[in-house]
């Protein structure tokens, strides 16, 4: 067998059950806030995926993500503001109630992300470049921005929530059943991505990336698919803020900021961009590198900041290439 | 002559302060191998990129097979049937030789908002894709990664992409660029192989090879033809020498 | 009327600082074709160096040279040691290093300077009023950076076309390969050009610390709408950059003094005010949309 990828299997298997066990081990450990510090793991790791869909397999560098995360966060922090008000959603056209429905808010919340980003990507899609990068940029401060200036919803300070989404059965309230919803979400996620790679539409889609004037003369409407790909981002990344809402019961203007944006950027190529399990492990590395780094100095920063520039000049395959020996999607 | 594929109707084209395409028009016939031919800077390039749909003419018209199309799009001249290969080899280089030209088709298969078969397993691109490989002779090496092959392996690959979608129209842009002799006669005939089951407009510097394929050539100086016609009459046409000639003289 | 008038100064006063950043940075971006985000940082070092050196010796002049130097020196030395290697790299790999380059400096300012902001006061000669409009005293300070904006302005018109480096530069940007075919030493001028920017953000930085507080990260939110400038002007055009400053400042100041003036007489009060306050914090980005969706490479785009 190949070594490469019976290490791959490995890394795999192992990182799964020690996922699967995590809320067992922490109990063990008597350290339960290895339970929150996973989730939050497992949240910006499928906001990670979700970015390297467009940026790993798409080619298209969006310095705005942290939008989509922030407009699911926001429609749960909306709608429980007005459960908690008791104030209608709407009144005009229609008399619209608020609800607190896993079933109701998620799908809404994934369908306005989604939307959000087909209407940001339309524009944003017609440049490429370092245009595409400050575009993004710039939309995802403006709705920033606006969330800063929504007086009504808390303005710079956001919403707090009385408690997290309400699922029949299961409690979300408790850390670990939340956990695991994290995973799940996480789990479905990436096979749904992985399913979608390797499909007719992930082929164009990657294949836009090394040449998207040759993909136009063979016939695709390379726009379309960048578009309908950059949604189904949107649509992953406002699961994640979902989750981000109802796992710190606070949505603040923060989470739309855009250094968020680049923080996502830097968990997908330390990770290995154009690889699905990379992001996961970026995102793991960046947020546990975090939690040691800060017990240590609140100026952690000031060493993140050149760690990053010497990823990016010497250690450019991410930590799954070097864990499995192949490179990035090269071009 | 056969019925008329494509015609284009005074397209001029200007970038800046250089006249790129000048008073361009051009009848080529169904079936007919179409030669451009000219000294650098003639334009030629220029010329398939109008009708490939990469960059619009300032005025004129295109039409193609009995349609207008100066205003569409690359993607939907591609599916219409006017196929296109470039100068510069630009195949896929991470994906297979049997991928590269099974994505040409996919671009002709419907749309592609597929979103969870894998590709790889669908008969419906793959077989077309062995058959269009099998006749630019390169059946042997649907398995290497496009970079791996050699410089007219890449050629090849880059005519059969072209080939897949089955088009009506075929611009191969110097499809012997960068070739030694070798390469050169097996490109003259494959493309020789082609001739009569589709239209082709052919832009080549390797003389020898054009008037060997072509059946009618133009001749363009700055971007205008100043002469079309059989192999035969542009060889004694006296503007023709004048104009390469007088440039090789100079 | 007056009140209008006053905003239409305003908004020419943001206009001429989204210049002295956009200037340099659309030089970067159009000639060495890097995507640099720690320009913000460049004008960040500027305030503060400025903000020092006046406490300590009195004079705003001193601050404003000390701010112009060391901007410029530290843009030279993170080109030469960052930036330098970035060149010809996915503009992934440009945004990644430049934005740990942001983390660095903002997290470096907290260590030398604290986290509490610093306040910087208005020269003594320039804190006055002047009556340019009638009934209208404006500031004379803000008058003054409008003023040093049309100063820069003119100094660039002359370099860019009076003298063989500005030639150099501007041919730079509209087709690198040219100029390096030509043997013009193309490392020595992406330095001077970075140098170039650098300084100019370090003077709009400094001038701007007697309006804004200095703090860790003040580079982030002028940065973002030198980008949309940029992108409006096209990547590359010391005129469009130009254009679309004064275009940017303009919308956003008025944007923000008009539209809930507008939307009053259509809504109720506290509503109008509302909405108004969320669309002026929109509408420079909903031009920028506007402008891209008509001319996707900006309005002055440069040629390749």
């Amino acid at each position: 067998m190949n070594p490469a990828l019976s290490l791959r299997k490995f890394v795999l298997g192992t990182g799964l059950v020690v996922l699967l066990l995590l809320p067992i081990l922490a109990t063990v450990a008597g350290d339960p806030y290895l339970i929150t510090l996973f989730s939050r793991i497992l949240i910006y790791a499928l906001a990670a995926v979700s970015l390297d869909l467009i940026i790993g397999y798409g080619g298209m560098v969006s310095l705005g993500h942290a939008a989509f995360v922030g407009i699911g966060a926001y429609v749960v922090g909306i709608l429980a503001f007005h459960m908690q008000d008791g104030s209608a959603l709407a009144s005009w056209p229609f008399e619209l109630q608020s609800s607190n429905a896993v079933l109701v808010v998620w799908p809404a919340a994934i369908l306005i992300s989604a939307s959000m980003a087909a209407l940001i990507g339309a524009v944003s899609l017609r440049t490429r470049g370092m245009q595409f990068i400050m575009i993004t940029l710039a939309f995802a401060q403006m709705l920033f921005y606006l969330a800063v200036s929504l007086e009504v919803y808390g303005g710079d300070d956001g919403i707090s929530l009385w408690s997290r989404n309400e699922l029949p059965l299961i409690d979300l309230g408790d850390d670990r059943a939340f956990y695991y919803i994290c995973l799940i979400c996480l789990l479905i996620f990436l096979y749904l991505s992985d399913r979608l790679v390797f499909s007719r539409f992930g082929r164009v889609v990657r294949g836009a990336k090394v040449n998207e004037l040759r993909m136009q003369s063979l016939g695709f409407p390379t726009y379309r698919y960048k578009l309908v790909c950059f949604s189904i981002a949107g649509a992953g990344a406002g699961l994640a803020g979902v989750l981000m809402a109802n796992q710190s019961e606070f949505v603040s203007p923060s989470l739309l900021h855009w250094t968020h944006s680049g923080e996502l950027i830097v968990m997908v190529l330390l990770g290995g961009m154009g690889t699905l399990i990379g992001p996961v492990l970026g995102a793991a590395a960046m947020l546990l590198m975090e939690e040691v780094l800060s017990a240590y100095t609140e100026h952690w920063m000031v060493f993140l900041g050149p760690f990053l520039i010497f990823v990016v000049l010497f250690a450019k395959r991410g930590i799954y290439g070097w864990l499995s020996g192949t490179g990035v999607e090269s071009e | 002559m056969s019925e008329l594929l494509l015609e284009t109707v005074n397209l001029e084209k200007r970038f800046g302060a250089v006249q790129a395409s000048k008073n361009l028009s051009l009848r080529i016939a169904s079936g007919e191998v179409h030669a451009l031919i000219g000294p650098n800077g003639a334009g030629k390039t220029t010329v398939i990129k109008q009708l490939a749909g990469e960059i619009r003419p300032d005025s004129g018209a295109i039409r193609f097979d009995g349609r207008e199309i100066t205003y569409l799009p690359a993607d939907v001249r591609a599916r219409l049937g006017i196929a296109r290969s470039f100068q510069i080899t630009s195949v896929f280089q991470p994906l297979t030789v049997e991928e590269n030209v099974s994505l040409a088709v996919q671009a002709h298969k419907g749309h592609s908002f597929r979103f969870w078969r894998p590709a790889a397993q669908e008969p419906q691109l793959v077989l077309p894709a062995r058959w269009a490989l099998e006749r630019v002779g390169l059946e042997g090496r649907s398995r290497v990664p496009a970079a791996h092959l050699s410089h007219g392996e890449r050629r090849q690959l880059e005519v059969g992409m072209a080939l897949a979608g089955n088009p009506k129209l075929l611009l191969l842009d110097e499809p012997m660029a960068g070739m030694g002799p070798g390469g050169t006669v097996k490109m003259t005939e494959l493309i020789m192989g082609l001739k009569r089951s589709l239209t082709i407009v052919l832009v080549e510097h390797d003389m020898k090879a054009v008037f060997q394929l072509a059946d009618r050539i133009t001749v363009l100086v700055y971007g205008e033809p100043i002469a079309t016609g059989t192999p035969e009459q542009i060889r004694i046409n006296p503007d023709v020498r004048r104009a390469y000639l007088g440039d090789e003289q100079a | 009327m007056l009140l209008f008038l006053e905003q239409l100064l305003n908004g020419l006063q943001l206009g001429v600082m989204l210049f002295l950043m956009s200037a340099g940075l659309t030089l970067v971006f159009g000639i060495m074709r890097v995507i640099n985000l720690a320009h913000g940082s460049l004008y960040m070092v500027g305030a503060y160096v400025a903000a020092t050196v006046f406490l300590h010796s009195g004079s705003f002049i001193l601050g404003l040279l000390a701010a112009i130097t060391a901007a410029g020196l530290v843009g030279m030395l993170v080109e030469l040691l960052v930036l330098r290697r970035l060149y010809g790299r996915d503009h992934l790999d440009q945004v990644l290093a430049t934005f740990g380059l942001i983390l660095f400096f903002n997290e470096l300012t907290v260590i030398i300077w604290g986290r509490q902001p610093l306040f910087m006061d208005v020269p003594d000669l320039l804190s006055g009023t002047i009556e340019v409009i009638p009934g209208a005293p404006y500031p004379s300070y803000r008058l003054a950076i409008i003023l040093a904006g049309i100063l820069v302005a003119a100094f660039l018109y002359l370099l860019f076309n009076h003298t063989r480096l500005g030639m150099q530069i501007r041919a730079g940007a509209s087709n690198r390969e040219m100029i390096a075919a030509l043997g013009v030493n193309i490392k020595l001028l992406n330095t001077l050009v970075f140098g170039l920017g650098a300084l100019l953000a370090g003077l709009a930085g400094a001038m701007a610390g007697p309006i804004l507080a200095v703090e860790s990260g003040m580079g982030e939110s002028i940065l973002i709408l030198t980008f949309v400038v940029i992108v409006i002007g096209g990547i590359g055009s010391i005129r469009g950059a130009l254009i679309a400053a004064l275009m940017v400042g303009m919308v956003e100041t008025l944007g923000g003094f008009m539209l809930p003036a507008l939307l009053r007489l259509f809504l109720p009060a506290a509503t109008a005010d509302g909405a108004g306050a969320s669309l002026a914090s929109m509408s420079v980005y909903m031009l920028m949309a506007v402008v891209l969706v008509l001319r996707p490479h900006g309005l002055f785009p440069v040629h390749d």
